[in-house]
């Protein structure tokens, strides 16, 4: 053979080398293939069955765009678009702002009390979105405290959806932008003080352009919330329609699916349009901070510490007063009539909206969602980050696992109800039960886990399994007694990411509950829509305890699996 | 040398070719390693050395061409259904198992009794010098150590072939020049067909039985460290490998190049008269010390003398060399004897069987 090939004739092509697939590469990719088909089976069919949807008729008839002409001559529902942009726009304004000099603030000074501004500003992400809405009632509604703050101005419309809103997207941009104030180089700081910068300059050549790419995906990650969040709006956006209440109306007041799955594809195009923006974004940016970064070190600076202590003191204040206002009204006997306190808003069982069995069951989907989701999301990101060859394969994996980011929680869940509704469809026993709530909040957190399951994955050493393959050992065994291990911190951050969303949710889950597994989040907005918003703030207030409680007893465990897992990090 | 005629071919790479989209990393590549032998590839970055290391890893399989490995075909098998063991760069060892349960690893996995697998790691913990380190993480041992567990975890199965992907560039200097000559020993010991990747020239002429130097996908030359430092058989081995001078010159006839003002008698095999070609002579092998035979030698000009601890680099100028600057080395003795300086007329030789001619003109 070996004569062969040294005396063929070079013009024509040797023979392709056809890589033998191994038993592990069989086992890899088999997985991968399943969980890769599920994944499609839970975000694209879906997904179709709510376009075609949106261009059919009542009696299921392809009518082409029909439904898209109507919508954007009815004033009414077009006017919504305009709303949504409007609020979606002001509040990205107001909350990248308030996050850079908080973020700021917290990186770059020496103010103190660091460590509180830091917890304090995570509190949102405890507590469902509408707890910012009931709360701004209570303040600066009709029988609100501070009304007078408004001059005459109503909470119920753009004012309170953009205040709502900024309280609970605040962190999310938060996090974004101190992870790219934290990136830099103090050598960069000390050229442009040799250089005799003046501060100013400094902070537009060096600061800014640094964290840039940061800021810019904290931009569209608020734009997105903002613009497909339905809580707010809901709570206290009064007659000013936005398009995630339209869809809402469309589908559980009018019954008309046709026109809320266009209302749907109205709302999914400009969230589609963020996230490509912010991917292209991404791909820009490059490692700033090389292995021989010098971390940045902030020195005392007596006028700008301060200042920023009062800044980040006003924000503080502000969330927690958020915070407290719904505390005070689950606790009040009758606002504003008798401001005794009691426990009677607590007594859920006897109002509508699903009582205390809505509690319950949103701890159990919140358990069940973290514990499958972060089985499924980890093992997907390992195959699609660890696995050999099947490039096709893997990349279309992580393709789809991207997908989730850009489609909003009121969406996948209209695409759901289109989807597992229908009779013919083999999935259509799921419809109704616990297991299309885990499904739908798994898939709709999908891309953040995966992305941070990814990051970990890709820290290791990529020879890893190149050892392990030399040394004959099978990949599940090095995946379990190696990789796992090394990855429990992240791990566990995906764990609890997805339980405090599975907690706080709405949107995703808000067409699928049935009477038997009603959420707390649900029962919230159900109550608050009754008019009983006090227990409403007290469900409210349920939630944030237990995902307090969760994050509490999280990083107790942390702490005690990283002693055994992670006891090789010191030195 | 053990590229002995009556040795088998422990490994027989044909034809191999591997592309990366448009990119050709390896082009046609053939090669064969005998039993026992230890073989460096040398080349730039980029050449395509780890490549040729990789695929004949199965970690990626070449596009074209065929592996032999012991006499069975293992062109299309992944890495885990073939025989070898691999040291990286990066040691790549588990970070959160200790030593004992790193080296281990391989062995754990055959089902072997418990008291064997230990005696085995002792064994070879004790091999690589480290035999009371093995309760400690890896994260606690320094570079050096690090590396020799990974040698022993990959020794611990007793692979056929021992593939070595840059294990010394991570190291501290001293370390790597320790290390180098404790793997050279080991390998020795052991006996165990060994292929190491390296761009330090320094670590393959040390090291290595035979040395692959490679360039663009392509293998520019095989041969002992001897042949490949003294009869470089391209201009850019003879580059890549040392310390070389470039004159442009022209042959002249049979046996004589003529180089700027002066006619130099060396061999031209290869070369008619007339041929413009490159002339090259490394800087230790000018003499002007023993000038006792009266051809090749030639005045020059010293313009620049560099003091380098051991001996002096002078450049040498003068019309002889047509404008280029020519190095020679000097040892410390002779500069003072003849009392060498900057602007000193010194007559030098260039002993003809130094001189190597390469076709067309050096750049």
């Amino acid at each position: 053979m070996t004569a062969t090939a040294t005396t063929a004739n070079e013009t024509s092509a040797p023979p392709l080398v056809k890589p033998k697939i191994g038993r592990d590469d069989w086992m890899m990719r088999t997985c991968m293939v399943v969980i890769g088909g599920l994944l499609a089976v839970f975000i694209v069919l879906p997904l179709y069955t709510m376009l075609s949807k949106s261009m059919e008729n009542k009696a299921d008839e392809f009518i082409g765009l029909a439904n898209f002409t109507e919508y954007f001559s009815t004033p009414a529902l077009f006017l919504s678009a305009g709303n949504s942009m409007q609020v979606a726009i002001i509040s990205t304004v107001v909350v990248i702002v308030t996050a850079f000099i908080y973020a700021y603030a917290l990186t770059r000074t020496c103010m103190p009390f660091k460590w509180f501004f830091r917890i304090v500003a995570l509190i949102p992400l405890l507590t469902p979105s509408l707890l910012g809405g009931i709360s701004l009632v209570y303040w600066f509604g009709n029988q609100g405290v501070a009304k007078g703050l408004l001059m005459g101005e109503s909470i119920y419309g753009p004012i309170g959806i953009v205040i709502g809103s900024s309280y609970w997207v605040f962190p999310h941009a938060l996090m974004i932008v101190i992870t790219a104030l934290s990136i830099t180089d103090a050598r960069l700081y000390e050229a442009a003080e040799s250089l005799r910068t003046s501060k100013i300059k400094t902070f537009f050549t060096v600061t800014l352009p640094g964290c840039k790419y940061g800021l810019i995906s904290a931009c569209f990650v608020v734009f997105t919330l903002v613009f497909t969040d339905f809580g707010v709006p809901k709570v206290i956006g009064g007659n000013f329609n936005v398009l995630a209440t339209d869809v809402y109306k469309q589908v559980i007041g009018q019954q008309n699916f046709q026109m809320g799955a266009v209302v749907s594809v109205v709302l999914l195009v400009p969230a589609i349009f963020a996230f490509a923006a912010d991917r292209i974004v991404q791909k820009k940016q490059v490692a700033l901070l090389s292995a021989r970064a010098v971390p940045y070190e902030p020195k005392p600076d007596s006028k700008r510490d301060s200042i920023m202590f009062g800044f980040c003191l006003f924000v503080a204040i502000l969330i927690i007063a958020m915070l407290g206002m719904a505390q005070f009204a689950a606790l009040v006997t009758f606002w504003p009539y008798n401001l005794e306190l009691a426990f009677n808003n607590y007594d859920f069982d006897v109002m509508d909206g699903g009582g205390w069995d809505a509690y319950w069951n949103s701890i159990k989907m919140a358990l069940y969602t973290a514990v499958i989701g972060t089985i499924i999301i980890f093992f997907g990101s390992y195959l699609v980050e660890k696995g050999r060859g099947f490039n096709t394969g893997r990349t279309l994996f992580h393709m789809v696992a991207m997908l989730p980011l850009a489609v909003p929680g009121l969406v996948l869940g209209l695409a759901y109800i289109f989807f597992f509704n229908n009779p013919n469809n083999p999935f259509n026993f799921m419809y109704g039960t616990m297991g299309i709530l885990v499904v739908a909040t798994v898939t709709h957190f999908y891309t953040v886990s995966h992305l941070t399951a990814t990051t970990a994955l890709k820290q290791m050493d990529p020879e890893f399994e190149s050892v392990s393959a030399s040394l004959k050992t099978p990949f599940y065994k090095t995946l379990f007694r190696v990789t796992l291990p090394v990855c429990i911190p992240a791990v566990m951050d995906i764990s609890m990411y997805l339980f405090l969303n599975a907690m706080t949710t709405v949107s995703a889950v808000i067409f699928l509950y049935s009477s038997d597994t009603t959420l707390a989040a649900v029962a919230v907005m159900n109550m608050d829509d009754a008019g009983d918003i006090a227990p409403a703030a007290a469900m409210a207030m349920m939630i944030a305890y237990t995902c307090a409680g969760v994050r509490l007893l999280h990083a107790l465990l942390s702490k005690g699996l990283n002693k055994r897992t992670q006891a090789w990090r010191t030195r | 040398m053990t590229a002995a005629g009556d040795k088998k071919p422990f490994l027989k790479i044909n034809n191999l070719t591997k592309k990366f989209g448009d990119f050709t990393a390896l082009d046609d590549v053939s090669l064969e390693v005998f039993e026992s032998e230890f073989v460096c590839f040398l080349g730039p970055s980029g050449c395509g050395k780890t490549t040729l290391l990789r695929a004949i890893a199965g970690l990626d399989i070449q596009t074209y061409g065929s592996i032999e490995q012991n006499g069975t075909d293992v062109s299309n098998l992944p890495p885990a259904e073939r025989d070898f063991g691999i040291v990286f760069q990066s040691y790549a060892l588990f970070p959160n198992l200790t030593v004992t349960k790193n080296v281990a690893y391989g062995l754990e996995n055959r089902k072997l009794p418990k008291d064997q697998i230990t005696a085995r790691v002792t064994e070879l913990l004790e091999l690589v010098g480290l035999p009371d380190q093995g309760d400690k993480y890896p994260a606690q041992l320094s570079g050096g150590q690090q590396q020799r567990v990974s040698l022993a975890r990959a020794m611990a199965t007793s692979p056929g072939l021992l593939l070595l992907d840059e294990p010394l560039s991570a190291l501290d200097a001293k370390v790597r020049v320790h290390l180098r000559s404790e793997i050279k020993d080991l390998q020795q010991r052991l006996g165990v067909t060994t292929i190491m990747v390296t761009h330090d020239q320094e670590e393959a002429l040390t090291m290595a039985d035979r040395i692959v130097v490679m360039d663009h996908g392509i293998i520019e030359q095989i041969g002992s460290p001897e042949e490949i430092y003294g009869v470089p058989a391209t201009a850019f081995v003879a580059d890549f490998i040392g310390t070389m001078n470039f004159i442009p010159g022209t042959v002249e006839n049979e046996g004589v190049v003529k180089m700027g003002g002066s006619e130099l008698h060396c061999k031209t095999d290869g070369h008619k008269s007339g041929d413009a070609v490159t002339v090259a002579i490394r800087p230790e092998d000018i003499n002007a010390q023993d000038l006792s035979e009266s051809d090749n030698i030639v005045e020059a000009e010293i313009t620049h003398l560099e003091f380098l601890g051991s001996f002096y680099r002078a450049e040498l100028g003068g019309a002889v060399f047509s404008g280029h600057e020519i190095r020679a080395d000097f040892s410390i003795n002779l500069v003072r004897r003849k009392g060498i300086n900057v602007g000193s007329k010194v007559p030098v030789r260039f002993p003809p069987q130094f001189i190597q001619l390469y076709s067309g003109e050096e750049s």
